[in-house]
């Protein structure tokens, strides 16, 4: 994984979009910390400069100097700023002429909406039956440039791939359009980073980008519709899981289609569950499933109150959604 | 930016007490019309923010509002600050009876104006919750509203301290202050007019 | 209150009298301008300074609030997924943490000093409008307390301080959360307008003769910038907070998507107030600084002139940036090049203070007392808050830094750098003159290193939390992210601060107790604060300084070969509750002012403004009209034209 240890730092970019923001991110923070430290010597020098008056000596009893004007002070100090600041000023603008649109024409458009608290993806095509819906995880194929429309469902949040790319918010009643590229595999911790309710904090995604070969054969698997239960106890496991959860999530190939909630056609192809909060995996997928609001408090999906073999049942179904 | 120090032994006589615009409540007043100025701009800002953002199509029923009413309304409030202009004079020369009749007579004018634009309201086929035109035309107007009436009372105010003759040539800050307050809610409301009556004409 | 004048000439028009101060009527002058004793004195009092000092312990109060909002806080993050709070209750204290901050702290404690020392400063008996002032100070506990209230009743506000449509909106926020801040910001605005409206008449209307523009305290120069531009941004950020309200009761469409209402409205009217607000909470303290940092070097300060225009350009650019707040919101290129460019340009007056402080010290003779350290302090912590900021200002930089950590560092090193840091300093430096003793110097130095080292410890490393990615206002993180041990540091060096806040306080009421007595002047300062007893009497001056220069106190050593000030002699104004009026800029006296006795009327309508607001929040109307009468009858009496003011015409001929 890239930034292993850091998975949100961006001090280290990948990506043509991400390369000449860090430069400047970095050049401005070594300015930064250059100009901490002049200031810092120069007050300690002015403070020691002279041979100290005895301790606990008052002040009133020093009398007042008027002392040199100190005007170059001022002309120097404020001089050497304003170079620094205009030339801080400039490269600020070429890295945003840089980055303004995508190297070339964008090969593939994915809309994403952020909504309380998890991603939705869907991956446009000019193709209808190839248009693919899911969550929590996209995939990306390097080297190409991804056009990214962000569309806000409830309220304002940010989506924010850091490694990538700088954040850009999804606000409801507007389309914001960005751009993001990957020229290396990996898999890309993102995070909301506009304070949206309760469970702000825990609503992470994933971008994972791979070889275009590997990119188009994801694809291929995600737009298959559900296999049907090949057993009788499966097949009890689609009806519950169609009974109790199709309101509101989709499976295609079963009666399932709710979009309020995260596409589950193939959950086990992610890693992570509940916006990332939690790994996928069958403690935590039944934990999740019977009692949401003990991990993720606030989240939308509500406590179901199954029965045990009821559980069992969805979840072994579920995990068969590869 | 004088560097001699002043005498004091050389000191004029100065008044004792407020006059017109030697008294802090100029300032004051002033420092409020700063304040409720800025407010009606972020009004009218507002308006256009939204208006920028679509077409004709955000006016109710698509058409610029009709004048009919708000007008001949313009023309009472533009009427009742000329009104006060000769109440305000008449503290000052002395003249009570154009002191009284100046500010009644802008009293009156005032509540016509607010009665008229009661009846403008009633005739809008949205309301406040309609949309967010619907919103912003009962808002900002809703405010200027609250300011007339605040206007009213103060008009009220005063004629009733000039007909208790508090006031004399020299002594009528009050008057003065309070017709800076009602010219200013005059010229809010001409803003007020030119955006929402007169800038769809501009605009679309 | 005066007695009854005799009704002659003299009190329509009069050539004011003037006498050398041991000839000026003490005793006269000491009844005429006390505060009533007892309980009826507290709640009527018009005395600037009691006002001034009451702001500041209230203000502390809310600090104190906050910093306990805080350290619960800093219990959460100390490390990854923590169940000290659920995210609800997490989400209710940063909110108010915020709000108590920025709204109920930073500007009452400046306006508490500038209210204290504002007509010391400038020769003059009181404020411009005391019966105003004292409003603003009630109303300042009232908004207050009407803020908490939903706090204490488990509905604070939880959408941030700056609070953005659509989560402030009732879909997503229906308990009343959202309507006690809205409607308690609205209240509070009316208490910093007023003050505004009451500093900006007062700084031009009543100084001490002589005192021109080019002569006043620089520190008058920070809260006259801040006043001007809250009197012009306040009704921006009341309306924001109106319309959401009306949205949420009403059903109006200002911010909903659905009738074609716009969420980015909301922000645009809260940044526009919103960054002038942090100036307005900054240069009035930068202002004390520049104002301390001379005396403990023993020369004026550096510059003047141009610390007092850079003031007043900081501010005028300041309303000229907010969109830097919106960079991630989808705005066209050219907006965004230009907000960013005006940022960057921001820096510029901000150098020359830091520039004009650093050559006061270095060309001076610099005095090491606790406030020269907190005073200094400052400055080193201002330039770290300055180039967090400037990084900021770079767009695509921005749209890594903004919502993480970089920019709660960044805040802090300038909330507490530039306004925390000069207040403590403001207080070891004006403590004398305010209560007649001083700190003790020994416990100061203590306080100074411990809240400078566990500020430090705190902050600094959340620059490199924030660009390790860490957003901000999440109640948890996961571990294996990097940010583990950078918390638990900063939350070790948060409770450091917080000992060393504990040291201020502890320091301040042991010196109200036992503190070595001051004299009228015991650091040998230059401006006319200085020349009254510590603390002042009632009336500050028995007679009206004349002012020749910006330092009086110090020209016999700065220009003894001229023309000098006289703090010896000067206009008695003791034919009642008088001070000065002067010309704005020149300061030439042109009016004898009768100012107002303790009154009640501040007090009443702040109860029927309480009683409307709370009306307005619990949809009792006929409570808010009740509140509305009680205030209408408050302000006639008020405003009612008395005889002892002047107002009224007398039977002489006037």
């Amino acid at each position: 994984m890239p930034n292993d240890g850091t998975p949100l730092s961006y001090l280290h970019g990948f990506g043509v979009k991400a390369y000449p923001v860090t430069a400047l991110t970095w050049g401005l923070l070594i300015l930064s910390i250059a100009v901490c430290i002049i200031i810092a010597v120069l007050v300690l020098g002015a403070i020691f400069r002279r041979r100290r008056p005895p301790a606990d000596v008052a002040p009133a009893s020093i009398p007042p100097e008027r002392g040199s004007t100190g005007a170059s002070w001022i002309v120097i100090g404020v001089g050497i700023s304003t170079v620094a600041l205009l030339g801080s000023l400039v490269w600020t603008v070429v890295v945003l002429a840089a980055i303004n649109g995508p190297p070339s024409k964008p090969g593939l458009t994915i809309e994403v909406t952020g909504q309380q608290w998890w991603w939705k993806a869907r991956y446009l095509s000019n193709d209808p039956s190839r248009i693919l819906t899911t969550a929590n995880e996209f995939h990306i194929p390097t080297g190409v440039p991804v056009r990214v429309r962000l569309i806000g469902a409830d309220v304002i949040h940010s989506f924010w791939v850091p490694a990538l790319a700088g954040k850009t918010d999804t606000i409801p009643g507007q389309t914001n359009v960005t751009w993001i590229e990957a020229d290396r595999p990996g898999r890309y911790e993102g995070q909301c980073t506009e304070y949206c309710g309760v469970e702000h904090g825990r609503m992470q995604f994933y971008v994972i980008a791979e070889t275009p070969a590997e990119f188009r054969t994801w694809v291929d698997a995600q737009l298959k519709p559900a296999a049907p239960p090949p057993t009788p106890d499966l097949a009890r496991g689609e009806k519950a899981f169609v009974f109790h959860c199709g309101a509101c999530h989709t499976v295609r190939g079963t009666k399932a289609g709710g979009t309020v909630a995260p596409d589950l056609t193939h959950l086990m192809s992610r890693k992570t569950i509940a916006s990332g909060a939690l790994p996928n995996n069958i403690g935590t997928l039944s934990g999740w499933i019977a009692n949401p609001q003990a991990l993720k408090p606030g989240t939308l999906m509500p406590t179901l109150y199954l029965s045990g073999p009821e559980l069992t049942d969805i979840r072994s179904y579920l995990a068969t959604l590869n | 930016m004088t560097d001699a120090i002043l005498d004091p032994e050389r000191l004029p006589r100065l008044p004792v007490g407020p006059t017109a615009r030697r008294g802090l409540g100029w300032w004051g007043v002033w420092c409020l019309v700063a304040t409720e100025g800025a407010l009606f701009a972020y009004l009218l800002f507002s308006y256009f923010y939204f208006a920028v953002q679509f077409d004709k199509g955000w006016l109710p029923n698509g058409e610029v509002p009709s004048m009919r009413l708000a007008l001949p309304d313009t023309i009472v409030l533009i009427l009742s600050s000329v009104a006060l202009v000769f109440g305000d004079r008449g503290v000052r020369r002395g003249r009570r009876g154009e002191n009284l009749a100046g500010i009644g007579a802008a009293f009156i004018l005032g509540v016509i104006f607010v009665v008229v634009q009661y009846f403008e309201w009633s005739a809008k086929n949205f309301s406040a919750r309609t949309d967010s035109y619907g919103s912003l035309y009962f808002t900002v107007t809703g405010f200027h509203m609250a300011h007339v009436v605040a206007g009213l009372g103060v008009l009220a105010t005063v004629f009733v301290w000039s007909l208790l003759g508090y006031f004399s040539p020299r002594r009528s800050a009050p008057v003065l202050i309070a017709s800076v307050y009602w010219h200013f809610v005059d010229v809010v409301w001409l803003f007020v007019f030119a955006t929402f009556y007169l800038s769809p004409y501009l605009m679309w | 209150m005066s007695s009854t004048a005799n009704f002659d000439r003299s009190d329509i028009e009069r050539v004011p009298e003037v006498a050398p101060i041991e000839r000026a009527p003490r005793g006269f002058l000491e009844r005429v301008w006390e505060t009533a004793p007892g309980v009826a004195g507290f709640f009527s009092s018009v005395d600037h300074k009691e006002i001034g000092k009451r702001y500041i312990v209230t203000a502390f109060v809310f600090l104190a609030l906050g910093g306990v909002e805080a350290a619960i806080m800093r219990l959460q993050l100390a490390g990854p997924n923590r169940h000290v709070l659920t995210p609800e209750q997490y989400d209710q204290l940063f909110s108010t943490h915020g709000i108590t901050m920025i709204f109920l702290y930073a500007l009452p404690i400046l306006s508490g000093f500038s209210n204290f020392l504002w007509p010391l400063m400038f020769g003059s008996r009181d404020m411009a409008f005391p019966r105003l002032n004292a409003l603003s100070y009630w109303v300042f506990v009232a908004s207050g307390i009407f803020i908490y209230a939903g706090f204490a009743i488990g509905a604070g506000p939880n959408d941030g301080w700056f609070n953005y449509v659509p989560l402030a909106s009732r879909p997503f926020n229906p308990g009343m959360n959202e309507d006690f801040y809205a409607l308690g910001m609205i209240f509070l605005g009316v208490s910093t307008t007023v003050g505004a409206a009451n500093f900006i008449v007062t700084l031009f209307r009543t100084r001490a003769p002589g005192m021109s523009l080019d002569r006043l305290p620089i520190m008058a120069w920070g809260t006259l910038t801040a006043s001007a531009a809250n009197l012009i941004v306040i009704p921006c950020v009341s309306l924001a907070f109106f319309l959401l309200w009306m949205d949420r009761q009403f059903d109006t469409h200002f911010f909903d998507v659905s009738s074609n209402g716009q969420p980015l409205l909301w922000q645009h009217l809260f940044w526009f107030f919103g960054h002038p607000w942090v100036y307005a909470i900054v240069l009035p303290a930068m202002a004390m600084v520049s104002e301390g940092l001379p005396t403990f070097c023993r020369r004026p300060l550096v510059g003047y002139p141009v610390v007092a225009l850079s003031t007043v350009a900081t501010m005028l650019i300041g309303f000229g940036v907010w969109v830097h707040h919106m960079f991630a919101t989808g705005l066209p290129n050219l907006p965004l090049a230009v907000f960013s460019g005006a940022s960057f340009i921001i820096t510029v007056p901000s150098a020359v203070a830091v520039f004009a402080w650093i050559a006061t010290i270095w060309l001076g003779r610099p005095v090491i007392t606790t406030a020269f350290l907190f005073f200094a302090g400052t400055i080193g912590l201002f330039v770290i808050g300055g180039v967090s900021g400037f990084m900021t200002a770079s767009v695509p930089v921005d749209w890594q830094l903004t919502d993480t950590y970089f920019v709660v560092a960044h805040i802090h090193y300038v909330l507490i750098g530039i306004n925390v840091f000069p207040v403590c300093g403001g207080l070891y430096y004006w403590f004398p003159k305010m209560t007649g003793r001083m700190m003790d110097e020994r416990l100061g130095k203590w306080n100074f290193w411990v809240m400078f080292i566990g500020f430090n410890l705190a902050f600094l490393p959340m620059h490199w939390t924030g660009l390790r990615g860490m957003p901000r206002r999440v109640y948890t993180y996961a571990d294996a992210m990097g940010w583990d041990t950078l918390n638990l540091i900063t939350t070790i060096g948060s409770y450091v601060f917080a000992v060393g806040f504990l040291l201020l306080i502890v320091n301040a009421l042991k010196s109200l107790r036992s503190g070595r007595i001051a004299g009228p002047n015991p650091w040998g300062a230059a401006t006319l604060e200085w020349a009254t007893p510590s603390p002042p009497p009632p009336y500050n001056f028995a007679v009206i300084p004349q002012v020749a220069s910006r330092h009086p106190l110090w020209e016999a050593e700065l220009t003894p070969s001229v023309a000098r000030s006289d703090v010896t002699r000067g206009l008695v104004l003791d034919h009642g509750k008088e001070t000065i009026g002067t010309t704005p800029l020149d300061a030439v006296p042109n009016i004898i002012l009768k100012m107002p006795g303790d009154s009640f009327a501040p007090l009443i309508l702040t109860i029927g403004m309480s009683a409307f607001f709370a009306g307005l929040l619990v949809h009792l109307w006929w409570l808010a009209g009740a509140g509305a009468v009680v205030m209408l009858i408050a302000l006639l009496t008020w405003l009612w034209p008395e005889r002892e003011l002047a107002e009224r015409a007398g039977a002489a001929n006037d």
